[in-house]
């Protein structure tokens, strides 16, 4: 079903957005990134959302639904943008939201604190659709600023509905929903004053108007003369074949013979110089709106934002303090975690007990308890209670330092780095999103808007450890790196070891991007640009919501559904004998050459394998295959652990062999399938896991000969 | 070099953090230079220079209320007149 009224089907396309709207009245919500669209969002439709990607575009797209005065509204969640001349995917896609889906009205949120910068998307949006409300946010940060917003004047300037909102406290909602409900329905006229071009264009966009006659009245005429006027030729063809496809020639025509007279009198002015003079125009317009609707007092005190940034990206302490917050979210990940990790792991193998007590007195085969219960079951309870604790701890963390504004400056302070890599600056985000999931770091790929740069930032992506590595990496820190010490020095020690781990796999992935921007992704680093917004004062509520809801629960629920059949399948290899040895046996007595040159033995290796549904269920498996107990096992002490690796030969090499090949190597299936839909390339999904498992080789080889040579270990 | 000159005309990537200047003309072209006049680098713009990066670049500017960081090669191809 698509969006589309009849009142304006007349313009409709093929590029119809097939959203399906659960609401009758559909509102867009536009507005550029930073402006706290996200809590308009969130505060209009509440928990009555979903998310998804825009038809065939890796574009996230969210709608919701919210009803006022017993009316219901779908609201559609466009992508933040700073323009809508379609210098992006995210800028066509709200462009021809706008353009096709005819929405009954557009909401445009912008950002009090800067409203001028803002003020270029409004005028933009105003001239695609008269119905236009915009939402002046964050009014409560401006007034701490000293900046006061006039809304009865924007409304005269700008001729469409003003709201002031802060969307956060829940300020201004109400009167948004009114005037969103009065524009849809018709019963507020607004006439948009246009930004006003120079005379030559003027009389240019006047002229093609003429020629536009015949596209009807609910066409944004002026907009399109305006696009054809500089040549867009994206939004002539796909309107014109649109025509066409649906029979209506003369409107097809008429809009042939309008490009027609635009080639003609644009003559041979270049392309950039017209788009110069709208653009110029359009800001010239925002300066004169806000110098009229904006009053600055005096700002009292200090700037904060100023403040905080001479120190959070000062030249000698903006990267030390970038590895010192690391730190501390790691250390307080590992210390907290522990304690709810075992009360649950307590819990669930409890409830295995009980499990296997049904399965005796139903008589089930022993084979069936097995697969299901030391299989299945165990899988899903090591996971469960070695991934919820620490994600329920890192991702609210890791979704604090993102509210507060702080992830920018993390791209700012790195920029340098990733350029002389051949990539983008925003790269060190979408690396830091892979320290919870490296699935949603490559998914958060998509905000670097370069095909080659995005493509170097999902190749390796994996090179950060996410959450279902980090215990892993921890437990193995904790054992080999710092026995023996106090307990607090001992976390602090392993989070030491875990941060330079994570160094090491920093460097990598700058050393890998600058290889890959040297021979299969040649090519100069594109534009970069990067907003620095001002710090906002996190919101705890929001930030636990979204964090156990969008990240925490959404990532165990994917790792749950591979851990059941990999814990299934686990169990019978380990219990599959032939001639006196498991086929896990089998397949590790086969790795044992390759393992031991790179300083693991074949169990540690096949386990990695594995473990590729789920990196978590690699100690288990090693566990498991050792004690050849035939089902994965939970020790309940570090020490009881240490005992069992060192009791099968391992040294300090082979657990710093074994964290960096956890480190590097191949991501996960899940993560395989994610690049695969987002790459649609199943040759750039083999790359990914060709690059990293062979940097894992190379690195473990080297380290492990080198080791070996000097009599280390 | 940091120009600091007072009416000097230079390229944005050159003023130094803490003075401000007006943009005069944008050098780039194609989808670049669309992209900068998106964010507001339009002649007349009035830009200040906040900050460099830990690293030297890329370089922070105030502009329209707004901080937008730029690399060299991009904040290179603004012309300003320095205020």
């Amino acid at each position: 079903m698509g969006l589309t009224r009849d009142s304006c089907g007349s313009a409709v396309t093929q590029v119809r957005p097939c959203v399906a709207a659960t609401a009758p009245i559909v509102i867009a919500l536009a507005g550029n990134p930073n402006t706290g669209k996200s809590t308009v969002f969130n505060a209009l439709t509440g928990m009555n959302q979903h998310t998804g990607n825009w038809p065939g575009k890796t574009v996230t797209h969210a709608q919701g639904t919210f009803r006022h005065r017993g009316v219901a509204y779908t609201l559609i969640d466009l992508p933040g943008t700073y323009s809508l001349l379609a210098n992006s995917v995210e800028e066509e896609v709200a462009r021809d939201f706008i353009y096709h889906a005819c929405p009954h009205a557009t909401v445009v949120v912008a950002d009090a604190t800067c409203l001028e910068r803002n003020l270029n998307l409004v005028l933009q949006i105003m001239e695609l659709t008269p119905r236009v409300v915009l939402c002046v946010n964050l009014v409560d940060e401006a007034r701490r600023k000293g900046i006061q917003v006039d809304s009865s004047r924007l409304e005269r300037e700008l001729g469409i509905p003003v709201v002031l909102t802060a969307a956060r406290r829940g300020e201004g909602l109400d009167e948004l929903k009114e005037a969103l409900a009065r524009v849809a329905g018709g019963e507020v006229a607004s006439y948009p004053s246009w930004p006003v071009y120079d005379p030559e264009l003027e009389t240019g966009i006047a002229r093609l108007m003429d020629h536009l006659q015949p596209l009807g009245e609910s066409v944004p005429r002026r907009w399109l003369a305006i696009r054809l006027l500089e040549g867009d030729s994206d939004v002539h063809l796909k309107l014109v074949s649109a025509y066409r496809e649906k029979g209506e020639l003369a409107r097809a025509n008429a809009l042939d013979a309008a490009g027609e007279a635009a080639v003609g009198w644009r003559g041979d002015l270049p392309a950039d110089a017209i788009r110069d003079r709208l653009v110029t125009a359009i800001f010239r317009r925002t300066e004169e709106v806000a110098g009229l609707a904006v009053s600055q007092r005096k700002p009292r005190g200090i700037d904060w934002d100023r403040r905080l940034d001479d120190i959070l990206t000062s030249r000698w302490l903006g990267i030390p303090i970038m590895l010192i917050l690391l730190g501390v979210i790691f250390w307080i990940t590992v210390s907290g975690a522990n304690y709810p990790s075992e009360l649950l792991a307590r819990a669930l193998f409890w409830g295995q007990d009980r499990l296997t007590d049904l399965f005796t007195v139903w008589g089930a085969p022993a084979w069936l308890h097995g697969v299901l219960v030391l299989g299945m079951y165990r899988g899903l309870a090591w996971v469960v209670s070695v991934m919820l604790p620490p994600m329920a701890i890192f991702f609210p963390l890791f979704t604090l330092l993102e509210d507060l504004g702080y992830l920018p400056r993390v791209a700012f302070n790195l920029d340098r780095y990733f350029r002389r890599a051949g990539a983008h600056g925003k790269q060190a985000l979408t690396m830091s999103m892979g320290f919870g999931c490296n699935a949603a770091g490559v998914i958060a790929c998509r905000i670097i808007d370069s095909p080659r740069e995005r493509l170097i930032a999902t190749l390796t992506n994996n090179l950060v450890p996410c959450n279902g590595r980090f215990p892993f990496l921890i437990s193995l820190a904790s054992i080999f790196v710092t026995g023996g010490t106090a307990v607090g020095l001992r976390s602090m020690g392993a989070a030491a070891t875990v941060v330079g781990l994570v160094l090491f796999g920093i460097l990598v992935t700058l050393g890998v991007s600058w290889l890959l921007s040297r021979t299969l992704l040649r090519g100069i680093p594109s534009s970069f640009s990067l907003e620095l917004p001002p710090y906002r004062p996190p919101q705890i509520g929001r930030i636990l919501v979204r964090s156990i809801f969008d990240r925490t629960l959404f990532v165990l629920g994917r790792a749950v559904t591979v851990a059941a059949p990999a814990g299934a399948i686990t169990w019978i290899l380990g219990n599959t004998y032939v001639g006196g040895l498991s086929l896990i046996q089998h397949g590790a007595a086969f790795l044992q050459p390759l393992a031991h040159l790179i300083g693991l033995d074949g169990v540690i290796l096949a386990a990695f394998i594995l473990a590729l549904p789920a990196n978590e269920i690699v100690m288990p498996i090693i566990l498991m295959t050792y004690l050849a107990t035939g089902s994965m096992i939970e020790l309940d002490s570090l020490s009881a652990l240490r005992e069992v690796l060192v009791g099968h030969g391992w040294t300090w090499l082979t657990a710093l062999s074994a964290m960096l090949f956890s480190l590097l190597h191949f991501p996960c299936s899940t993560t395989l399938l994610t690049i695969k839909r987002e790459t649609h390339s199943s040759r750039w999904t083999l790359l990914a896991a060709l690059i990293p498992t062979g940097v894992a080789l190379l690195v473990c080889l080297v380290v492990t000969q080198t080791v070996r040579l000097l009599g280390l270990a | 070099m940091a120009i600091g000159v007072d009416g000097l005309s230079s390229a944005l990537a050159d003023l130094a953090p803490g003075r401000c200047g007006l943009v005069t003309s944008l050098l780039a072209t194609g989808l670049p230079r669309r992209r900068l006049l998106d964010l507001g680098f339009v002649p007349g713009t009035r830009v200040e220079s906040v900050r460099r990066s830990p690293a030297g670049d890329p370089t922070a500017f105030a502009l329209r209320g707004a901080t937008i960081a730029l690399r060299h090669e991009e904040a290179d191809l603004i012309t300003i007149r320095v205020l």
